[in-house]
């Protein structure tokens, strides 16, 4: 009688821990490419930061050449 | 003055204290860095309108140059701005471009004045150019101002402050955001201003040697 209560428990037991187990699995960090939506978003602001420094060089560079140029001329 | 004030702006708008808000969170301190690219650009073209007159009033040639640089470098800090809210939106709207009305009339705008640049390029006699572009400058940037600012306030729109949509307004809001937007602006428009100075001092080098040549 006491055997079968214990088995009773045990696969309760048992039980309850494989469903642990798998809701744990589910519940998991899924490894996706999302690093943009996380840590509040700052990398959206660091990236808009970086665009802007990227336009303003490009822009510089365009008048750098430019500048070059004219140097050569005279 | 200004790579102080854009050292702080940079400092301030990474590290200072934000609002926390949901959807925008950490991405409200682009405020920082993508509306003072609008507020630049339009200090940029105004400074061309201004100079379009003056060429107008005067028929003095080199107005006619500052108006073309500044229209440059305007059109510049108006592509990122464009970019960096598409980033932007994308991030909390979920798409890079939802037809917002903000959004479609800043494009027009942008297109206005890809224009007025096309136009610049094509037209050989510096006279004719400088008459007709400064003519067009004017337009343009009366057409531009309500476009922007006036328009998208009737209907709804997902930039706040516009239709009645709910969103963070930073002039009501957010009190101490105010102590670093203010310089961003008056950085990001000084930098507008430096870089637009440096192509008018080449387009005038470029003009004396022409006349040199004649």
């Amino acid at each position: 009688m006491l055997n079968r209560i214990f088995k009773h428990i045990s696969s309760g037991f048992l039980l309850n821990l494989l469903f642990i187990f798998f809701a744990k699995a589910q519940g998991s960090e899924i490894e996706m490419a999302d690093g943009f939506r996380a840590n509040g978003k700052i990398y959206v602001v660091v990236t808009t930061v970086l665009i802007v420094l990227i336009g303003l060089l490009l822009f510089l560079i365009y008048l750098d050449k430019k500048i070059t140029k004219l140097e050569k001329l005279s | 003055m200004t790579i102080p004030l854009m050292l702080y702006v940079v400092w301030m708008g990474l590290m200072g204290k934000v609002p926390r808000l949901p959807i925008l969170n950490e991405t409200v301190r682009n405020l920082y860095f993508h509306v003072p690219m609008w507020f630049g650009m339009i200090f940029l073209f105004g400074a061309s309108v201004w100079f379009s007159i003056q060429y107008l009033r005067t028929g003095n040639l080199e107005n006619d140059t500052k108006a073309g640089s500044y229209v440059e470098i305007g059109t510049v800090f108006g592509i990122l701005g464009l970019v960096t809210g598409m980033l932007w939106a994308k991030f909390t709207w979920g798409e890079y471009w939802s037809n917002d009305p903000k959004q479609n009339a800043s494009a027009v705008g942008m297109m206005i004045y890809f224009g007025y640049l096309l136009l610049r390029g094509s037209l050989g006699n510096e006279r004719d150019r400088a008459r007709i572009s400064s003519v067009y400058s004017i337009f343009a940037f009366s057409i531009l101002v309500p476009l922007i600012y006036v328009l998208p306030r009737f209907t709804d729109s997902l930039h706040p402050g516009n239709g009645g949509n709910p969103g963070f307004n930073p002039y009501d809001q957010a009190r101490y955001m105010r102590p670093v937007f203010y310089p961003a602006v008056l950085g990001w428009t000084l930098i507008g201003f430096w870089i637009g100075d440096l192509v008018i001092r080449y387009k005038t080098l470029i003009f004396k040697r022409l006349e040199n040549v004649k």
